[in-house]
């Protein structure tokens, strides 16, 4: 079986050669054309005149379009609500696309995409979450409310209480590969279009709109993504749509790639939040009632915020259990870039704020956050009544009734809830209060620097919240050389997403891998798939596959069965062989007597996820299949003198079920933790009173770079399979460990508790500034 | 014609003289394994080899970003791009072998530019990882798998025979009429075209090529100027810095001037940039927030200007007149600088959002001589406090004649307020910046008594 085995990256060797192709690496043939966006300069403003006369006469441009000039429709919309490719008659924010350049190189259409001239009349423009509040400027009619018994009841009864507020800035994807199309036109009016895009079938869907055209006259093709992390489910249909026009309108292939600057200032981010908290609590620290009130900022256009600020409520209990929690969700609409998924998809926002409340709880209790988290955690597997002395561990154990404590506050069930015992098997490989002693020692001696450590937990809901989302289709060809040729829906933005659906199929047909080629994502292979999003990809596409695999191999056994006068089901497929009685047949051998025979050997596959039902409107239901748990310990040290700081070390130990390939695993969850603690710490975006992005590239915007990742990292996996019925009882890893960051921005907060008595109330990001800030406040 | 090698090839280019390496590697040569991942130095994803065969700074091979490297510079130089790394016979460097035995990729894009930074530490037989990896920017893996690569890969099948060939070919080139090889032929140059803009390492007129799009007419490259690559002990016992020492040839300079300017100058850009940026242009650039001007002014540097045969000497505080705006004439050029060999007093402090290849939001440099528990000497200088790089002298002032105590520090702090009205921006408010600057007075007397100062020498 090559599931479970710690296999390299399918396209390591490519890697580490420069042989990986990504978009702008395809041989394009001659007389292609290269595309760049004008953008507008306002926030806001109404579009007076447009004098596009030098940006024509620019050397190599071809062609300039605006609104006016596109076929069909001017949409590149991910949600039900329209976002207009090029700017109709306002302009939304600093970055919006006005006009596109169609011209013979990459730099003469950046260059002529300089020199419009546009003039505006400028409206007043909403750039932060207070400017939003205050003009009431919202998707939605009005906030959406989760809620379970009388928080505020709750609160105001309770033996002790806290209130205060968390903003959390926002974070750029920083994708290495920048967004990227390349459309070529084919005969009658068809067209084939790369992107770098996580979502195949809404790039061909927004072409053929854009086209006039079904959807069958436009296949949308990704090997590969150069990083996505959210920022390319929607990013890239501009691109992609741009191309495809241009590509009409000239009959030339077309292509186009954003300057890393342009990708900052046009694509959305990670919403950034303003969270408002109070929390009722007894002497313990045990929460009674905990009532939020979570601002987004969505940016000009909807994209995906709904379900992103869905998200963001459905974790605004992480691991707790609260009795009384109202969440309240406002999601604000801003003349700023229109903020888009990234990993966690308001999750983080979410967990960040309850992780922040038991924080500030535990400092007005006086005592170790770790003590009140596992305090407030959901009740353990152990406390399912009635309890017969057996775990459940298997899909045919009998269901027990849940206890209260284990019921969410939109009513799902936690029924596999193991951050008890992960975070008792973590407090002891990271000597977790033997260390916490160490730690208050070294700060008693020391008085300029501090240090902190935290331990907080993550348990993060797997599914699409939009339940129909969660579906997957596979295409699965045996050659009759016995090669295997496999497709499905999910694309591969590094995660090893490939490599682990091919182990998949290599181990149902119980052949050597090197035997499965892995392909490209095609529209035209597998129709109507959903974004390689919400952590699903191996969970859905790996069940998608073996279903097609499964259904080729049944045949070849059935058809070796009948030659052997034996029972199908007796036939095993393993180390490149069939064995069928006490024959041991070649993998070759029956695939070419299968093809003689005339047995087909093609086959697609499907898989839905089962038992979901969530009303997002009420918000109750069940809109996760299961969830993924982590727990992190990471160690900091602070200068209060100038809030620098640093990640000393960092303990890790993350569930994914039965790994599917655990080296692939570990690379998401140290990938995701230095990303999530990069989030917290350096990246800060920031933005004028104009709406400009100030921090637009790499000079300005700080992602983690090689010694920001803590000085000792130990990454352990969890040893347990999952409770449901997933792809060989693997658990989804894509997003959850990113939450595991969280640990650090804690760790943080606990070191300036070190400086006095006040709370720290530390913002994020955590930068030095913040954390000097927090220092102050905690003397003052 | 520009000539240089590539792979071992010898090529012959006539394009633009801003045409970049990246551009021209990707576009024309159909080499797209040097990737395009910012533009502008700073995510490392075009990172190449370029080795000088005669070796004119004693340096060796460097990993330099191919996106703010013009094709001028490569003339006569050798350029090993990834594609050129494995043997002719497909075999793997042992970097790149074991970068995927050990999972040191993921989406792969990145891959490339870390590999011939790798291969280039791999080359110099250097270990200290960090330091060489700072200037390449990965998002998905968090480091940790590239850097046990690195260290599994480092003394194995050392040194790789097939790439010392390519990049030690020598080319027999003859020199460009933009690519002086000498200063007094710059300087004769440059007095005929004051209008020309002068590129050494073209860390920052890269940009405005690549970002402002900006088309240079008249340009000259200093960089196979071999006189202004030296560094000597002038009759002073001062050393003479040529103004077109790269950063990373000034580094163990600066370690000697002081253990805390060495420090600064590892966290000045990246290794890419260091190999490229010179200490000359770092100046004559007139950056608020450049890092040499600081501590160079807190050591009393002095920086040696050149038009034609004419030469001045000027304290460098002076040479910065205001924003945008130095003490230079038309057809003039930064010919040297000039400074002590050692202050052991010195210690200088930059503080930014990230520690590697940052901008400083404040850059402080502290030189206060202390005799019988006297100050009788100060020069105190930042960068990122004022329009210019500038001197604290309200606070120089209140130090001088007082008891080195932390009762004199407290006293002085509040004097930083006097000199400095600092901006907010997207680094820093200038609330920070004051209250920052105004502490490392204070962590430079701590730092002075010997306590533990600075998150860099913690341990967990």
């Amino acid at each position: 079986m090559s599931v479970a085995k710690p296999l390299q990256h399918d396209a390591a060797a490519l890697h580490v050669t420069g042989q990986a192709r990504y978009i702008d690496d395809i041989p394009t043939p001659s007389g292609t054309l290269h595309l760049a966006f004008g953008l507008s300069e306002v926030a806001h403003g109404v579009i007076k005149s447009v004098d596009l006369g030098s940006v024509h006469g620019a050397p190599g441009v071809t062609a300039v379009l605006t609104a006016d000039d596109l076929p069909f429709a001017n949409d590149v919309s991910p949600s039900p609500s329209s976002e207009p490719l090029l700017a109709e008659e306002i302009v939304h924010y600093v970055g919006q696309p006005v006009f596109l350049v169609v011209a013979t190189s990459h730099l003469a259409a950046r260059r002529a995409a300089k020199l419009g001239k546009i003039e505006y009349e400028q409206l007043p423009a909403l750039i932060t979450i207070e400017d939003a509040i205050a003009a009431d400027s919202r998707f939605e009619e009005g906030p959406r409310v989760y809620a379970r018994g009388d928080a505020a009841d709750a609160i105001s009864s309770a033996p002790h209480s806290i209130e205060g507020k968390i903003d959390i800035g926002g974070q750029e994807h920083f994708y290495l590969e920048g967004q990227a199309a390349l459309a070529m036109p084919q005969e009658g009016g068809d067209m084939v279009v790369h992107s770098s895009s996580q979502h195949p079938t809404e790039i061909q869907h927004k072409v053929a709109d854009a086209l006039g055209l079904p959807m069958n006259a436009v296949r949308c093709e990704v090997r590969r993504m150069g990083g996505g992390f959210g920022g390319k489910e929607s990013q890239g249909n501009a691109l992609a749509v741009s191309c495809a026009v241009a590509a009409r309108l000239t009959g030339r292939p077309c292509a186009m790639r954003y300057d890393r600057d342009d990708d900052f200032v046009i694509t959305g981010k990670r919403h950034d939040f303003l969270i408002n908290y109070k929390a009722g609590f007894d002497d313990d620290g045990r929460l009674l009632g905990v009532d939020f009130v979570q601002y987004a900022r969505c940016g000009w256009s909807m994209d995906l915020s709904l379900p992103v600020a869905d998200r963001a409520m459905l974790h605004a209990d992480n691991a707790y259990f609260i009795p009384n929690l109202r969440v309240v969700s406002h999601r604000l609409r801003t003349n700023t870039q229109s903020a888009t998924a990234f990993r966690g998809f308001g999750g983080p926002q979410g967990m960040l704020g309850i992780e922040r409340v038991l924080d500030h709880v535990a400092h007005a209790a006086g005592r170790d956050p770790l003590d009140v988290r596992r305090l407030n955690y959901y009740a353990g597997l152990e406390a399912t009544r009635p309890v017969k002395g057996q775990r459940f561990s298997g899909p045919h154990s009998p269901r027990a009734e849940a206890t209260d404590a284990q019921t969410t506050h939109y009513g799902q069930v936690v029924e596999d809830f193991i951050l008890h015992e992960m975070t008792e098997k973590l407090v002891k490989s990271s000597d977790y209060y033997e260390r916490k002693a160490a730690v208050a020692d070294w700060n008693e001696k020391n008085l300029l620097l501090k240090k902190g450590l935290a331990l907080t937990p993550v348990k993060f809901g797997i599914s699409f919240t939009l339940t129909h989302l969660n579906q997957a289709g596979a295409l699965v060809h045996v050659y009759s050389d016995g090669s295997v040729h496999m497709n499905h829906g999910g694309t591969e933005m590094g995660q090893g997403l490939f490599q682990k659906v091919a182990q998949v199929a290599a181990s149902r047909f119980g052949i050597s891998l090197q035997k499965v080629k892995i392909t490209a994502t095609d529209t035209g292979k597998v129709p109507n798939t959903s974004a390689t999003a919400a952590s699903s990809g191996s969970d859905l596409n790996g069940m998608a596959v073996k279903a097609a695999c499964d259904t080729i191999r049944d045949r070849l056994a059935e058809f070796v069965a009948s030659r052997a006068q034996a029972d199908p089901a007796s036939v095993q497929f393993k180390n490149d062989c069939v064995h069928v009685g006490a024959e041991v047949l070649s993998w070759e051998d029956v695939v070419k007597d299968a093809y003689m025979a005339r047995i087909s050997l093609s086959s697609t596959g499907f898989y839905k996820t089962p038992k979901l039902e969530w009303d997002r409107i009420s918000g109750r239901g069940r809109p996760f299949f299961y969830f993924a748990y982590g727990v992190a310990a990471t160690e900091v040290v602070i200068d209060t003198l100038t809030g620098e700081n640093r990640i000393l070390r960092a303990d890790i130990l993350h569930d994914c079920g039965e790994s599917l390939n655990p080296a692939l695993d570990i690379g998401q969850i140290e990938g995701g933790y230095v990303q999530g603690a990069g989030w917290l710490t350096t990246e800060e975006l920031v933005w004028d009173d104009a709406g400009r992005l100030r921090t637009h590239a790499p000079s300005t915007y700080k992602i983690p770079a090689c010694s920001d990742r803590p000085d000792i990292f130990n990454v352990a996996l969890w040893d347990g399979a999952n409770r449901e019925e997933t792809i060989y009882r693997s658990k989804a890893v894509g997003e959850p460990p990113l939450m595991l960051g969280i640990s650090a921005f804690m760790a943080l907060s606990d070191a300036v508790s070190a400086c006095g008595r006040n709370y720290p109330d530390l913002q994020a990001p955590a930068t030095p500034e913040a954390v000097l800030r927090a220092v102050q406040r905690v003397w003052a | 014609m520009i000539r240089f090698s590539l792979n071992g090839e010898t090529v012959e280019v006539d394009a633009s003289y801003t045409t970049t390496l990246l551009d021209w590697l990707r576009e024309e040569r159909g080499l797209t394994g040097t990737k395009e991942g910012c533009n502008e130095g700073d995510c490392g994803a075009c990172t190449v080899i370029v080795a000088d065969p005669q070796n004119r700074d004693g340096l060796g091979p460097k990993a330099l970003n191919a996106c703010i490297l013009f094709l001028p510079q490569l003339h006569g130089k050798a350029v090993v791009t990834v594609e050129g790394v494995s043997k002719p016979d497909g075999a793997l460097h042992p970097v790149q072998k074991e970068m995927v035995d050990l999972h040191g990729s993921q989406c792969g894009f990145c891959t490339p530019g870390f590999i011939m930074s790798m291969v280039n530490a791999h080359l110099h037989g250097r270990t200290d990882h960090d330091a060489a990896l700072a200037g390449n920017l990965c998002r998905c893996t968090g480091y940790a798998p590239i850097v046990r690569a690195a260290e599994a890969a480092s003394g194995v099948d050392w040194p790789p025979d097939w790439l010392v060939e390519q990049l030690g070919q020598p080319l027999g080139d003859k020199a460009l009429p933009i690519v002086p090889e000498c200063s007094d032929a710059l300087a004769q140059w440059y007095e005929a075209n004051p209008d020309a803009t002068l590129i050494a390492g073209a860390t920052d007129v890269g940009l405005w090529v690549t970002k402002s799009l900006r088309s240079l007419e008249k340009v000259a490259f200093l960089n196979q100027c071999a006189d202004l690559q030296q560094v000597e002990v002038a009759q002073t016992g001062q050393i003479r810095v040529g103004a077109a020492v790269t950063m990373q040839a000034f580094l163990p300079h600066a370690d000697l001037i002081q253990e805390s300017y060495g420090a600064l100058v590892r966290r000045y850009g990246s290794e890419q940039v260091r190999s490229a940026a010179t200490i000359g242009g770092n100046i004559a650039n007139g950056s608020p927030i450049g890092d040499n001007p600081p501590p160079l002014i807190a050591i009393g540097a002095e920086v040696q200007l050149r038009k034609g045969d004419h030469r001045r000497v000027i304290p460098l505080e002076d040479f910065f007149l205001e924003y945008g705006k130095q003490d230079l004439e038309p057809g003039e050029f930064v010919e040297a600088i000039l400074m002590p060999q050692t202050m052991p007093a010195l210690r200088v402090y930059k503080l930014s959002k990230r520690f590697d290849q940052d901008i400083s939001a404040v850059c402080g440099a502290f030189n206060v001589d202390v005799v019988d528990g006297v100050v009788s000497g100060a020069r105190i200088a930042f960068g990122g406090m004022a329009g210019i790089p500038k001197r604290a002298t309200e606070v120089e002032r209140a130090l001088l004649g007082n008891p080195w105590s932390e009762v004199t520090i407290r006293a002085a702090m509040p004097r930083f307020s006097d000199d400095f009205s600092p901006l907010s921006d997207m680094r820093a408010s200038a609330e920070y910046r004051l209250s920052t600057a105004q502490n490392m007075l204070l962590r430079y007397f701590h730092d002075l008594s010997g306590d533990l100062v600075g998150v860099r020498a913690v341990e967990a």
